[in-house]
C-alpha cells in the first residue's frame, strides 16, 4: 500500500547475543522460553506487519512483555529493529543514514511517553518548544507555536510552570503539546494515559480523541487497557509473545476472535457498545417481516436495541440500498442479556 | 513600585565610594630603605628538619634581609631533597650539613651544582644517650659492651622482646640497624618519627625514672635542660664506616659545614660571602633554639634578639667579606 | 532498555539453604584460622622473609635505577615527556606565583601584596554571594577574619589559592572525563581502575616521583592535590550523567535531537546539581591533599602544622589545624549552598534576576572599591596583628597538652600497652611471624571461602607481587595494622550505625559530627592522638580509625535504615524483642551494607597507613616515608609503594567479592533478582 502513512512488513526485534541468526531459523519459532534456554535470546518482536491508512487511529495491544512498547520504538529506530522493513510517508525508515532519521524524528514523526520525558529544568513552554529548538527554529517562530500548542491541549496559563509544578495529566498534555509542536504527520503513543488516575485517563482519551478530530494525523496507540483500545481504535492489532494475533476494528476483535488468547481478552467487554449489527444478523430469509425498521450493518448494537425492541417487527439491515441481514430481537438479547451475565454486579 | 529605589541608592552609594576612596590615593609607598644597597635578590634557603638548623638559617637570614637587602625563601625540605634542589633551582643554601659523603660526591664532585662554602664552627655529635636517672642508677650502662645486660629494661610492647633503641627523624643519618646487628645486640631500632618525639621520650623518661635508650645529637639545646648521658660504643676509625651496612664503630665526629648551590655560589650576591663567614658557636645555637622551641618565639624574633645581641659577631661576617 | 538480564533461574534456594551455607562458611573460615595456628604454634619464626631495616634488596635496587633513570632523563631536559612537564610546572608556578603575589607575597620594593585583607573579604563575600547565596557570606567572611586572627592569613590564603587552582584544573579535566565515562563503556572500564589506584594509593608513594619530574614547590603541590583530588568529580560526574532519567532521554532523542544538543540541554543540567556535590567532594579532598603537600614545601597551613609537630610545640600545630578545619567547614557549606542555590537561581522569575543583577553589579562595584583601597591604603593591607587569637589559643592547648602528658599519660599508656599487648601483638605474631607461605595459604584460603574463585585468584596475585618485592614481612605487619584498625572500626561503626539507624534522634545528633569529622585533614588530628599516645603503631591505627570511622558508620546507619519497614513491623507483632530485632533482623538484612562498610573501612585504614609510618608505626608506611627522604632508600620505599597498592587491591577484591556472595545466598536479595522480569528491556 503506497498510499498508507506507515507502513510495516517482517518487522523483527531479537534481543540477546546472537540476534542476528536467529531470524529465518527453526529456532525463531520456538516459544520465548525454549528460546532463551537454547540461544541467550528474546525475540521481542516476531515477523510483525500493517499498514496506517492517512488519518487512522492505529491500536497495539498486548499485556506487558507482549513487545508493543519495543515495536512501537522500532518505528523511529529508538530501538534498532532487527529485520524487516518500516516506511513512512514512502521513505524507508530501516536504511536511513542518522541525519536523515534524525530528520525523520524532527519533522515527520513524533511521540508520546507513558513517563512523559519531560525536561525538569524547563519551562512547560520551553519543554514545548524543545523539539523545534533541536531543528533549529527561530526563537519568536518556535515560542509562538509552542504557545498556541499549550492553548490547543488547554494548559493555558501554566506555560511558565516547572513540570514538577504541574500533575501527572497536566504533565501528559505538555507531552502531548511537545509531540504536535513539531506538526508531524505520524504521531507515536506509548502507553502515554497508563500512568494517570482512572478520572484523569478518561479525560485525556477524550482530550485525544478530540484533537484528531482536530489535526487529524495518523496515529499509532500503544495501550495494554482494552477499553481504551476499542473506545481509541479505528483498528485494533493485538500482540502476544512478540507476534500478532489479530489485527481488526474494534467489532471485529469482539466478535470473532482469532484465538482463546483474544477471546480471554475481550470475554469481559460490554459487547453491546461494541458489537455491530454485521456480527448479530442471520441471512434474510423469504418468510422475514419488511416492515420493520432499517438499519445499516455498522449500527452498533447498543444503538439498535431501542427501536428494535420496540418494534414488532425484524430489524432489516441494509448497506448500500441492499439487504444484507435480519437482526432479531433474540439476536439483540442475547448481546445484551448475557453481557448483564457476566457481569452480576 | 519603589521596589527599585534601595538598589538604586546602592548603586549610586558604590560609585560614589570608588569615586571617593580611589581619589584618596595612596599611602603605601615603595620599600626603598635597602634597595640602594642591594642586588641581592632572593636566596633560597632550606630549612632541615630539626631545630638548632633553623637557629642557623633565620639567623643568617635576617641579617640577610636587614644589612643587605635580601629578601629570604625558607624552603621546608630533608636533607637529601635540599641536595637535589640545588640543581633544580629550588635551593641556593644548606646552611647546616652533617657529613653527607655521598651526596658530596654526587653534587659537588659529580654533577657540580653545588660547592662547599666553610664550617659552621662546632661540632657535631650522633650518638646513644640515656637520660641522666639511668647513668646515675646503672654506671656501667655507658659502656656498649654492658648494653646486653641491660637489654630487658629497655623492653616495650613495640621491640618484639628485645631492647628497645628510639630513633629519630626518618630523614636523619644513622646506621643504627647496622650497629645493633654488628655488635650483636640484642635490641630492636624502633623509630618515633621526629626530633620533638625523641625530646618528648627523654623528658617523660627522666620524670618518670622509666628506661630510654634513644638516637640523639648534638649541638642540642635540649642539652641545656638535662644533660643526657652518651652510651660509648667502639671508637670510630677512618674508613669503618665505609660500608653502611657493615659498620661496627661510633659515629665519627662531624665538622658541620655550608653547603651552597654553584650557581648561587658564581651569582656575585652579597649573601654568598655572608654565608661563606657565617660561623658560630654550639651555645650560639642553643640559644636561639631554646628561644623558639621552648620559649616559642618566631624564628626571626629570636634570631633578631640574638644580633642585637651578638652585633660584633654579626659585623665580623659582614666585614670579613 | 537494550540489553536484557539473562540469568540461569536454577535450582530455587531456599532460605534455610542459604542460611545452612553461610553457616558453613563461617565453620570454615574458623577452621582455617584454627589450622594456621596449630601450624604458627610449630613453625613460628621461621621463613618470615623478614630483612632489616635498612637492607636493600636486588628489587629494590632495580626500583632505585628506574628512580634514577627518571631523575637524569628529567634533569638532562631532552626527553619530551619531561619537557612537557618541566612546562606544565613552569606555567603552574607561574600561575600560583601570580596569585600569590596578588594576595599573599610582596614583590620588592612593594612592602605589601597587591590585595590587602579588605579586598581579600571582600572578594570572597561578593564571589560568596554570586554563587551560594547571603547566607554562606555569614559564613565565609568570619571565616576569612577568623583566618587572620588565629595568625595565618598569608598561610590561609596559600592553602587556598592551592586547592583552589587544584580544584579549577580537576574540574576542567574531570567533567569532560565524566561525560566520556558515562557514555561509554570502554572509557569507563579503562577509567575505573585508574580513579581507583588514584585514591587508594598513598599519596606518599607518588609525592617523590612528582617532585623528581616537577621539582619541589608549588607546581608538584598542585599536581598531588590534582591526582587525589580528581576521581571524586570524574565519578560524580559519570554517575550525575547515567542518573538522567532514561525516559526523559528517550523523550527528547524521539524530537529528533543530536548528540552534542543531548548533553547540553538534558544531560547537565539534569545532573547539574550531582556534579557540584562532585565538585564539593573535589575540594574536600583537595584540601586534605594540599596540606599534606608541606612536605614537599607546598605553601600553605600544612607548613605551620608541620612547622609544630618538629619543634613540638603543639599548641601553634592546634591553632594552623584550627584554621585548617574553619576552611573546611566554609568550603564545604559553601558548596553545598551553591548546589542548592543553583536550582533556585534557574526559576527564579524575570524581575528576582533583573534584582539580583543589580544587587550583583551594586556590591560588585563596592568590591572593587574594597579591592582599590586595599591596594592603597596600609590599614587594609596586612591583616591587623591583634586581636591576637591564635597565641592565646596555642598557649592554652600547649598548657592541656602538658596535662595530657603529666597527669594523663599513665591511663592513655596502659590504653596503648593493654591493646598492644592483648590484641596487637598476637595478631602481628600470627600474621607475620608464620613461615610467609603458611600465612599467604592462609590468606589464599579465607580469599577462597569469603569470596569465592575470582577473589583467589586476586589474592593469588597480590601475594606473588608483594613476595617478589622483598617485603613480605613488612607487608604483613602492616596487614595487621589494617586488620585490626579495621576491626576496631567495624566494633565502633556497628555500634553507633545501630543506634543511628534505629533512632532519628541519634542520627540528627551524629551525622553532623561525622560530616565534620570527615572534612578535616587527616593530618589535623594526628597532632593530638600523637600527644595522647606517643609515636607507636597503636597511635597510627587510632589515626586509622577515625578516619574510616565516619565513612563506615554512615554506611551501616544506612543499611539498616534500609531494611524494609513492612519486615521490621512483621517482626515486630511476632514479639520479637529489641535485642532479637537487631541481631536477628537488621543486623542480618543489612549485611550487604556491613560488607561494604567494611570494604570501605579497610581502604580508608589502608591509606592512613603511611602517614602512620610518620607516626611510628613502622613496617610498610615507614618504608615509603624513610624512601621519600633518603635518596639512598628511595628504591625500598618506590617497591613499598606498589606493596601496599596489591595489599589494597587484594583487601578491595576479597571483600567486594565476599558482598557480592552474601547479596546472591541472602534469600530476600536473592529472589528479587529472580524476580527481576526476564523481559525488562521490551514491556
Amino acid at each position: 500500500m503506497s498510499d498508507a502513512a506507515l507502513s510495516v512488513h517482517g518487522l523483527w526485534k531479537v534481543f540477546g547475543p546472537k540476534a542476528g541468526s536467529i531470524i529465518g531459523t527453526p529456532d525463531a519459532d520456538l516459544p520465548r522460553p525454549e528460546l532463551l534456554a537454547r540461544t541467550g535470546c528474546v525475540a521481542a518482536v516476531k515477523d510483525v506487519s500493517f499498514d496506517v491508512a492517512p488519518g487512522e487511529v492505529f491500536v497495539v495491544m498486548g499485556l506487558s512483555g507482549s513487545g508493543k512498547s519495543t515495536l512501537v520504538r522500532c518505528l523511529t529506530r529508538l530501538i534498532e529493529p532487527s529485520a524487516g522493513s518500516i516506511e513512512i510517508d514512502g521513505d524507508d525508515v530501516v536504511t536511513m543514514s542518522d541525519s536523515r532519521l534524525r530528520e525523520l524524528r524532527r519533522t515527520h514523526v513524533s511521540m508520546v511517553f507513558q513517563h512523559f520525558g519531560l525536561l525538569p529544568h524547563r519551562q512547560v513552554i520551553d519543554n514545548v518548544a524543545y523539539g523545534l529548538e533541536v531543528r533549529g527554529e527561530p526563537k519568536s517562530k518556535r515560542l509562538a507555536r509552542s504557545q498556541e500548542m499549550v492553548d490547543l491541549v488547554g494548559l493555558s496559563g501554566n506555560e511558565h510552570s516547572y513540570p514538577d509544578q504541574l500533575s501527572g495529566g497536566m504533565q501528559q498534555r505538555v507531552g502531548l503539546a511537545r509531540a504536535l509542536a513539531a506538526d508531524p504527520s505520524v504521531m507515536l503513543f506509548d502507553e502515554p494515559f497508563s500512568a494517570l488516575d482512572p478520572l484523569i485517563r478518561r479525560d485525556m482519551q477524550n482530550e485525544v480523541i478530540r484533537l484528531h478530530d482536530e489535526v487529524g494525523k495518523s496515529m499509532v496507540f500503544v495501550t495494554h487497557d482494552l477499553a481504551e483500545a476499542l473506545k481509541l481504535g479505528d483498528r485494533i492489532l493485538i500482540m502476544r509473545d512478540g507476534a500478532v494475533v489479530q489485527v481488526g476494528t474494534p467489532a471485529e476483535v469482539v466478535a470473532r476472535p482469532a484465538d482463546d488468547y483474544v477471546r480471554d481478552f475481550v470475554s469481559d467487554v460490554p459487547r453491546s457498545h461494541v458489537l455491530t449489527l454485521r456480527y448479530v444478523m442471520r441471512e434474510p430469509g423469504p418468510d422475514d417481516s419488511t416492515e420493520g425498521p432499517v438499519m445499516s450493518s455498522d449500527t452498533v448494537v447498543r444503538q439498535a436495541a431501542r427501536a428494535a425492541l420496540a418494534s414488532e417487527h425484524v430489524v432489516r439491515v441494509v448497506d448500500d440500498g441492499e439487504l444484507v441481514g435480519i437482526v432479531d430481537d433474540d439476536a439483540i438479547l442475547r448481546v445484551v442479556v448475557a453481557e448483564e451475565e457476566a457481569t452480576p454486579a | 513600585m519603589n521596589r527599585h529605589h534601595p538598589q538604586a541608592l546602592l548603586g549610586c552609594a558604590a560609585l560614589t565610594a570608588v569615586a571617593a576612596l580611589t581619589g584618596c590615593g595612596s599611602d603605601i609607598e615603595d620599600n626603598d630603605t635597602a634597595a640602594g644597597a642591594s642586588d641581592c635578590g632572593t636566596v633560597d634557603m632550606a630549612i632541615n628538619p630539626w631545630v638548632g638548623y633553623e637557629s642557623n638559617a633565620h639567623v643568617v637570614g635576617r641579617v640577610a634581609e636587614t644589612e643587605l637587602g635580601c629578601t629570604m625563601n625558607y624552603v621546608d625540605l630533608d636533607e637529601q631533597t635540599s641536595w637535589k634542589g640545588f640543581g633544580d633551582g629550588d635551593v641556593d643554601v644548606i646552611i647546616e650539613n652533617w657529613g653527607h659523603e655521598d651526596l658530596v660526591k654526587k653534587y659537588v664532585e659529580g654533577e657540580g651544582t653545588a660547592e662547599l662554602a666553610g664550617l659552621t664552627g662546632y661540632e657535631g655529635i650522633i650518638g646513644w644517650y640515656v637520660p641522666p636517672w639511668m647513668a646515675e642508677e646503672y654506671p656501667d650502662i655507658t659502656n656498649w659492651e654492658n648494653l646486653n645486660k641491660y637489654a630487658d629494661l629497655f623492653e616495650t610492647p613495640e621491640s618484639d622482646g628485645q631492647g628497645q633503641l628510639l630513633d629519630g627523624d626518618p630523614g636523619y643519618v644513622t646506621y643504627d640497624e647496622a650497629l645493633v646487628k654488628n655488635l650483636d645486640l640484642d635490641y630492636k631500632v624502633v623509630v618515633g618519627g621526629s626530633e620533638t618525639a625523641l625530646i618528648e621520650a627523654f623528658r617523660s623518661a627522666q620524670e618518670n625514672k622509666t628506661p630510654l635508650l634513644a638516637y640523639f645529637y648534638e649541638p642540642q639545646w635540649f642539652f641545656n635542660e638535662m644533660d643526657l648521658v652518651r652510651v660509648n660504643l667502639p671508637t670510630y676509625k677512618p674508613g669503618c664506616d665505609a660500608d653502611p651496612q657493615e659498620v661496627d664503630c661510633d659515629y665519627p665526629v662531624y665538622d658541620l659545614n655550608k653547603v651552597v648551590a654553584a650557581d648561587f655560589a658564581e651569582s656575585g650576591s652579597p649573601a654568598y660571602d655572608l654565608v661563606t663567614n657565617f660561623q658560630w658557636t654550639a651555645e650560639d645555637q642553643n640559644t636561639v633554639s631554646e628561644m623558639i622551641s621552648e620559649q616559642g618565639m618566631d624564628p626571626d624574633e629570636a634570631a633578631d634578639q640574638w644580633i642585637a645581641d651578638n652585633q660584633d659577631t654579626v659585623d665580623q661576617w659582614l666585614a670579613a667579606g | 532498555m537494550t540489553t536484557v538480564a539473562v540469568r540461569d533461574s536454577g535450582v530455587p534456594t531456599s532460605g534455610v539453604l542459604a542460611a545452612l551455607r553461610r553457616r558453613g562458611k563461617l565453620w570454615l573460615l574458623a577452621l582455617t584460622v584454627l589450622a594456621w595456628v596449630a601450624v604458627w604454634a610449630a613453625t613460628r619464626g621461621t621463613s618470615t622473609q623478614e630483612i632489616g631495616g635498612a637492607t636493600l634488596t636486588d628489587a629494590h635496587q632495580w626500583f632505585r635505577g628506574r628512580a634514577a633513570w627518571v631523575e637524569d632523563a628529567a634533569s638532562a631536559g631532552t626527553n619530551p615527556v619531561f619537557g612537557l612537564a618541566n612546562g606544565i610546572a613552569d606555567l603552574l608556578n607561574g600561575l600560583i606565583a601570580f596569585l600569590q603575589r596578588l594576595f599573599t607575597v610582596p614583590e620588592f620594593p612593594r612592602p605589601y601584596p597587591e590585595i590587602g585583607w579588605l579586598g581579600v573579604i571582600a572578594m570572597a563575600a561578593w564571589v560568596t554571594y554570586a554563587v551560594a547565596g547571603w547566607r554562606s557570606v555569614l559564613l565565609v567572611v568570619p571565616s576569612f577574619l577568623a583566618f587572620g586572627f588565629l595568625g595565618y592569613w598569608e598561610d590561609s590564603l596559600d592553602l587556598l589559592i592551592i586547592t583552589l587552582v587544584s580544584v579549577f584544573i580537576a574540574v576542567v579535566i574531570g567533567i569532560p572525563l565524566g561525560v566520556a565515562m558515562a557514555h561509554s563503556k570502554i572509557v569507563s572500564a579503562i577509567l575505573t581502575p585508574v580513579l581507583d589506584v588514584m585514591q587508594t594509593m598513598p599519596s606518599f608513594i607518588y609525592l617523590l616521583p612528582l617532585t623528581i619530574v616537577f621539582g619541589i614547590g608549588s607546581a608538584a603541590a598542585t599536581i598531588v592535590t590534582l591526582i587525589y583530588a580528581l576521581p571524586p568529580v570524574v565519578r560524580i560526574t559519570a554517575h550525575g550523567i547515567r542518573s538522567v532519567s532514561p525516559s526523559t532521554l528517550e523523550a527528547t532523542r524521539s524530537l529528533g535531537q543530536s548528540g552534542w544538543q543531548r548533553l547540553r540541554n538534558v544531560e547537565l543540567p539534569m545532573s547539574k546539581r550531582t556534579v557540584i556535590v562532585g565538585i564539593n567532594q573535589t575540594m574536600m579532598a583537595a584540601l586534605s591533599m594540599a596540606t599534606i603537600a608541606a612536605f614537599i614545601d607546598s605553601p600553605g597551613l600544612g607548613q605551620p602544622v608541620l612547622e609544630g609537630l618538629r619543634r613540638g610545640q603543639l599548641g601553634a600545630s592546634a591553632v594552623a589545624g584550627l584554621a585548617i578545619v574553619i576552611m573546611a567547614i566554609m568550603l564545604d557549606r559553601t558548596t553545598t549552598a551553591a548546589s542548592i542555590r543553583a536550582e533556585r537561581a534557574a526559576r527564579a522569575g524575570r524581575d528576582d534576576r533583573r534584582r539580583r543583577r543589580l544587587v550583583l553589579t551594586g556590591t560588585g562595584v563596592l568590591t572593587l572599591a574594597a579591592i582599590g583601597v586595599s591596594h592603597n591604603q596600609v590599614w587594609a593591607n596586612p591583616f591587623p596583628s591583634s586581636p591576637d587569637l591564635g597565641s592565646p589559643i596555642a598557649a592554652g592547648v600547649d598548657r592541656f597538652a602538658d596535662w595530657l602528658r603529666t597527669d594523663l599519660s599513665g591511663l592513655t599508656t596502659a590504653i596503648q600497652e593493654a591493646f598492644t599487648v592483648w590484641f596487637l601483638n598476637p595478631v602481628q605474631d600470627l600474621v607475620a611471624n608464620s613461615p610467609w607461605f603458611v600465612t599467604a595459604a592462609a590468606l589464599l584460603a579465607v580469599a577462597a571461602i569469603a569470596g569465592g574463585r575470582r577473589a583467589l585468584a586476586s589474592t593469588a596475585v597480590c601475594l606473588a607481587g608483594i613476595y617478589f618485592l622483598d617485603l613480605w614481612y613488612n607487608a604483613m605487619v602492616t596487614l595487621t595494622s589494617v586488620f585490626t584498625a579495621t576491626a576496631v572500626t567495624m566494633v565502633v561503626g556497628v555500634a553507633l550505625g545501630v543506634w543511628m539507624g534505629r533512632s532519628g534522634l541519634a542520627d540528627r545528633a551524629i551525622r553532623p559530627v561525622l560530616d565534620a569529622a570527615q572534612t578535616i585533614p587527616p593530618f589535623v588530628y594526628l597532632v593530638p592522638i600523637l600527644i595522647l599516645f606517643g609515636p607507636n603503631r597503636f597511635t597510627a591505627i587510632v589515626a586509622g580509625v577515625i578516619y574510616a570511622v565516619p565513612p563506615a558508620t554512615k554506611l551501616i546507619a544506612d543499611g539498616i535504615r534500609g531494611v524494609a519497614p513492612a519486615t521490621v513491623e512483621a517482626a515486630e507483632s511476632a514479639g520479637t524483642s529489641r535485642l532479637q530485632m537487631i541481631t536477628k533482623v537488621q543486623i542480618p538484612m543489612a549485611r550487604g551494607a556491613l560488607l561494604v562498610a567494611g570494604n570501605q573501612g579497610l581502604l580508608y585504614v589502608l591509606s592512613m597507613v603511611v602517614i602512620g609510618g610518620m607516626v611510628g608505626a613502622g613496617a610498610l608506611g615507614f618504608d615509603i616515608v624513610t624512601g621519600f627522604r633518603q635518596t639512598s632508600m628511595i628504591g625500598r620505599g618506590l617497591a613499598a609503594g606498589v606493596a601496599i597498592v596489591l595489599l589494597g587491591i587484594m583487601l578491595d577484591r576479597i571483600t567486594t567479592h565476599a558482598a557480592n556472595q552474601s547479596a546472591s545466598t541472602n534469600p530476600t536479595t536473592a529472589t528479587h533478582r529472580r524476580r527481576r522480569p526476564l523481559t525488562g528491556g521490551i514491556a
